[in-house]
């Protein structure tokens, strides 16, 4: 009898012993890097006095763990990552208008939150990239890549590695790239002619230029901050803009619907915004652009002046219907085109 | 009998009456309800009934009378017994019911019923009130049942089975629904379980190409093949090490422990990556095969055999755990009589020791298959394009396009597989008996293996372990290099970030970034590991030891979490628990709820190998003395179950600290757990901090791995460990 009273106990005790609910303050889900989340952390409790949990989480996790609330979520703001699955939350109604002045943002910012109905606002521009390992190609005697159309040069084969789009937003971002630098069919044609040389298409969508610093592959296609940050740690990668053009995501901050904390949430969004709050990227290794006009650009990160950026289309590429032709397309064509 | 109902109705009344039936602010061990005892939020039943108008809460109230008046009025035992349980369950019912129906945005069904009561403003989610009821209500309900005669009129036996299935039934069933359920939904929602047929059976699942030189095959087969392998590899490394601990005189036998348990003890992707850097294209190890016999540099290792290597690695542990208590146990009599017969030494081993091992072997292989099966993170990282159905999973959920009608579809898959597997070792086991611990004094010696086993033994376990040794060499070096792999300077930078601490005036003050969800995750852990332990064997005891109906679906049902990938249990998790009546998300209970029953199968298996040795007179000899099944339970079958009872502890402790698929959507700031920061910093490529915090992590382990094994796992059982002397080999 005893030992039952103590399973019963016991079971009773931790079912109370953390039971409480929140305590009064900002809940944030930080799709970025994890230095950069926790400086924007203290920063933004150091200015405002408001306190805030801020928990790291990929865009992935977040946008899943956000469906899965919807009605009474524990997250009020959502700051950082791609801005693909940030569309997808405003479009499902998952995010609401936050009202902020948008003025001081750079246009492709402020597209954004046009696109969204004001649910989601660009807080930075990363652009897509060709990375090489310089050590690996030397090795192999082979020239590096200038453009996306050398990427299907057979010298190359076995060589490449990408992402796969059905998981990676990054793969996407190249794909729907590829798409309107090229046109469709065309586009299709190259993706299948590299993909004889690609040797693997990885879930994530860092892990190609992970495998590149190491060695494992020789090139990758990924984002360039990504690139940057590790060629700064020191490993032999050099970073191309390929010349036909080259896209690039926008991330994002949300504000969740039915969040407890709009006031407190309202000013998170307005600081994540700020001149100030962007420049402060650089000091954690955040080399990507900052969508405020004012703030500083770090020197590493890509100037988007000297790079041909295409005018990347949102509303066209991020939307439900396109996205899921492309990538049925893709299996079909695409994914065993190599082996 | 009554003495132990009326128990329990006074445990259901007092929750009923004093405690708050409601979640409160702040948490119940705050106290902060007690200064508002009336309020609409803190109010217990009673209260909220007479002051709040919530008039549905009755039913548990009325019951608990009702069952007492029964108990006091209902001369015949049975008919009262009868009467109580229907009463309990009908309680039970209703109050679960009144939960699910009336949320926090009013009642969700016949909302005309309703209309102008208080159940228009809605309730939250339950709090310790409603908890201590309904426990009360349960007990009340099960005792009554043992009074109907059923499982022999045990009450402390019908008790732990209701108790049990409740359990998982609350936090295994009632979640996983919610996310299964979507394999038989359209995309926008609506039910129609005509489209789970095509899902269930399409060719992208359970294609076969490369079986017939085709290009690739599904996730399903590559994973059925891949858990197999794994299955088989282990239980056959752990059988090796156990047999060489318990059978032989190895010379360095606690290294060899250390070096067997470590892997067991790494968080994720740690070995992955070690693997990347010694066999990668770009490895050492790679590099010197290259320069020494020219071997070309290529990729092998993202494919099958990377991930079958890593999976060896991480799960032979499990193996040899749940096998050194069965091998141990195996009777030297048994043994001794075999060689009076005039066997030797092999068929000795051959024909009965081997056959007494059968419940460990196949317990071993069960668990290596179904965590092949579960396994994300070494498919993740060494996968290359071999899909397999867990990541194929967590990427349906949170990939670029989420799909979760396939993501349930293929759970659904996993599941199937192993419930065959499950299904398989039961017929493999089948229903002869294991006992070889019983009352009798045993005195023998272990027979020595025969020589050919013994080398055998030698050549698998040794040059793993020295593999493993080297594994982890790596991993350690790494902790202290400058950039792993690349800059191997060395460095203490790591683990001055990672775990830095700074005396100032007087006072220590910890400065690394780790400390934090190195102390969340240290106790979480340590309140996880118990609880698991104790729910595992328990029901290893009920499945061992008492024969009840519906005993087999209970069995499969406790090895349906562990089956679950650990994606797929957080995403229902957050599903079932975000909202009343049960409310946990946010909460440190819900992770460790997540990693009790999620860990509870090891228990169970561990439980069942060890208690199926354990010769039933000794029950029935304790019971003839007049003792009750509890104090069996205490007195005679838990001292001789240390070893699975270690194995329980200390797998469920690691566990805690070292999965992470489960815990990505459960965790927050205020409890961020170790892997997900490191996971966070291999995301980010700082290897470098990522492989200290594991270092540190795999250190504390071991320490209280041993430390267990130390207190613990020694039983002592009426004859000596010794191993015949081989000179003096009989045979």
């Amino acid at each position: 009898m005893k030992k039952r009273k103590m399973l019963g106990a016991a079971l009773v005790a931790t079912l109370f012993a953390a039971n409480g609910a929140m305590a009064e303050e900002l809940s944030i889900v930080c799709s970025n890097e994890q230095d950069w989340c926790d400086l924007m952390t203290s920063a933004f409790t150091e200015k405002t006095g408001i306190d805030v949990s801020m928990v790291r989480k990929s865009t992935g996790e977040t946008l899943a763990q956000v469906r899965a609330e919807a009605g009474n979520p524990k997250i009020d703001v959502w700051w950082g990552g791609t801005g693909d699955p940030h569309l997808i939350a405003a479009s499902e109604g998952l995010t609401q208008p936050s009202g902020v002045d948008t003025s001081e943002l750079l246009g492709w910012a402020q597209k954004m939150a046009d696109i969204s109905g004001g649910r989601t606002i660009g807080i930075h521009l990363g652009v897509l990239g060709v990375a090489y390992n310089d050590e690996v190609l030397k090795e192999k005697g082979i020239t590096p890549p200038a453009c996306w159309k050398d990427l299907a040069d057979p010298m190359y084969k076995g060589e490449i590695q990408v992402a796969n789009p059905n998981s990676s937003g990054t793969a996407y971002t190249e794909l729907a790239t590829l798409v309107q630098v090229f046109g469709e069919d065309e586009a299709f044609k190259l993706l299948r002619e590299i993909g004889k040389n690609v040797n693997q298409y990885t879930k994530s969508g860092s892990a190609p230029s992970k495998a590149a610093a190491r060695g494992e592959t020789g090139i990758s296609i990924g984002f360039q901050h990504d690139m940057v940050k590790l060629a700064k740690k020191g490993f032999p990668l050099k970073i191309v803009s390929p010349c036909e053009g080259t896209g690039y995501e926008v991330g994002g901050v949300s504000i969740i619907s039915g969040t407890k904390n709009l006031d407190a949430a309202k000013k998170f969004v307005e600081f994540a915004l700020s001149a100030e709050a962007q420049s402060l990227g650089p000091q954690v290794g955040v080399y990507n652009v900052p969508s405020n006009k004012n703030a500083t650009l770090p020197p590493e990160a890509p100037d988007p002046s000297t790079i041909k950026l295409i005018d990347y289309d949102f509303a066209t590429y991020g939307s439900t219907e396109t996205r899921e032709r492309l990538l049925k397309r893709w299996d079909e064509e695409v994914k065993d085109a190599g082996n | 009998m009554k003495r132990i109902i009326f128990q329990w109705i006074a445990v259901g009344l007092a929750g009923f009456c004093l405690l708050p039936w409601y979640m409160v602010d702040g948490g119940f061990w705050a106290f902060d309800w007690i200064a508002d005892p009336a309020s609409p939020e803190n109010a217990p039943a009673l209260l909220q009934i007479l002051l709040h108008g919530r008039w549905w809460l009755a039913g548990a109230l009325l019951a608990l009378l009702a069952a007492a008046l029964v108990q006091l009025l209902v001369k015949s035992p049975v008919r009262a017994a009868r009467l109580t349980a229907a009463i309990a369950a009908l309680a039970l019912g209703w109050t679960m019911l009144q939960g699910l129906v009336i949320v926090r945005q009013g009642p969700r069904i016949l909302q005309d019923l309703f209309a102008g009561t208080a159940a228009e403003q809605g309730q939250i989610g339950f709090g310790a009130g409603a908890a201590v009821t309904l426990l009360g209500l349960l007990f009340v309900l099960t005792t009554a049942i043992s009074g109907m005669g059923k499982g022999r009129g045990d009450a402390f036996v019908t008790g732990m089975i209701g108790l049990i299935v409740s359990l998982v039934g609350v936090f295994v069933f009632y979640p996983v629904a919610h996310i299964l359920i979507s394999a038989f939904q359209t995309s926008v929602g609506a039910f129609e379980p005509g489209l789970f047929i095509p899902r269930f059976f399409s060719s992208e699942i359970w294609g076969i190409g490369c079986l017939v030189g085709q290009g690739s095959c599904g996730p399903a087969i590559n994973s059925l093949m891949l858990a197999i392998a794994t299955g088989v590899g282990t239980t056959a490394l752990g059988l090796a090490f156990a047999l060489i601990f318990t059978r032989t005189n190895f010379v360095a036998k606690p290294l060899l422990r250390v070096l067997s348990v470590i892997p067991i003890i790494t968080p994720p992707f740690v070995i992955g990556l070690a693997l990347i850097l010694l066999f990668g294209r770009a490895g050492a190890a790679t590099a010197l095969f290259s320069d020494l016999f020219g071997i070309e540099k290529s990729r092998w290792l993202y494919s099958f055999w990377g991930i079958y290597i890593a999976q060896l690695l991480s799960f032979t542990p499990i193996a040899f755990l749940v096998l050194i208590g069965v091998v141990e146990g195996v009777s030297p009599s048994m043994e001794e009589a075999s060689q009076t017969l005039n066997a030797n030494r092999w068929q000795t081993f051959r024909h009965v020791s081997l056959p007494l091992m059968r419940p460990g072997l196949a317990a071993a292989f069960l668990l290596g298959f179904v965590e092949s099966l579960a396994d994300f993170g070494n498919p993740l990282v060494l996968g290359g394009n071999f899909n397999v159905l867990s990541t194929e999973i967590y990427f349906s959920i949170v990939g670029a396009v989420a799909n979760p009608a396939r993501a349930a579809t293929l759970a659904i898959v996993l599941l199937v597989l192993t419930l065959g597997a499950f299904l398989a070792q039961r017929r493999w086991v089948g229903t002869k008996s294991y006992a070889t611990v019983t009352g009798k004094a045993d005195s023998g010696a272990h027979v020595a293996l025969s020589r050919g086993v013994k080398w055998a033994c030698y050549l698998t376990a040794l040059p793993w372990a020295a593999f493993t040794a080297i594994v982890y060499s790596m991993i350690i070096f790494g902790s202290f290099v400058k950039l792993w792999g690349y800059d191997n300077s060395f460095t203490l930078e790591h683990y001055i970030r990672a775990f830095g601490m700074k005396l100032k005036n007087g006072a220590l003050k910890l400065t690394g970034v780790a400390w934090d969800s190195y102390f969340t995750t240290l106790e979480i852990a340590s309140i996880a590991a118990p609880l698991t332990a104790l729910v595992g064997l328990a029901t290893a005891y009920l499945l061992v030891r008492q024969n009840f109906r519906g005993k087999d679906v209970f069995e499969f049902s406790t090895m349906l979490s562990f089956a679950i990938p650990g994606t797929v249990i957080g995403v229902s998790y957050v599903l079932a628990f975000n909202f009343p009546p049960i409310e946990l998300t946010g909460t440190a209970l819900i992770l460790i709820i997540v990693f009790v029953f999620r860990n509870m199968p090891v228990g169970v298996r561990g439980g069942i190998a060890a208690m199926s040795q354990l010769d039933k007179s000794l029950d029935e000899a304790s019971i003839t003395l007049g003792a009750n099944s509890f104090t069996t339970v205490r007195r005679v079958i838990a001292p001789l179950m240390g070893p699975a009872m270690v194995a329980a502890l200390t797998y469920s402790f690691v566990r805690a600290i070292t999965s992470v698929s489960a815990v990505i959507f459960l965790y927050t700031a205020r409890h961020n757990m170790a892997t997900t920061f490191i996971v966070g910093r291999v995301e980010n490529g700082d290897y470098g901090l990522a492989i200290a915090y594991s270092a540190v992590l795999i250190v504390t382990m071991l320490a209280v791995i041993l430390a267990t094994q130390f207190l613990l796992g020694r039983r002592r059982l009426r004859r000596e460990n010794r191993i015949e002397p081989v000179a003096a080999g009989r045979a």
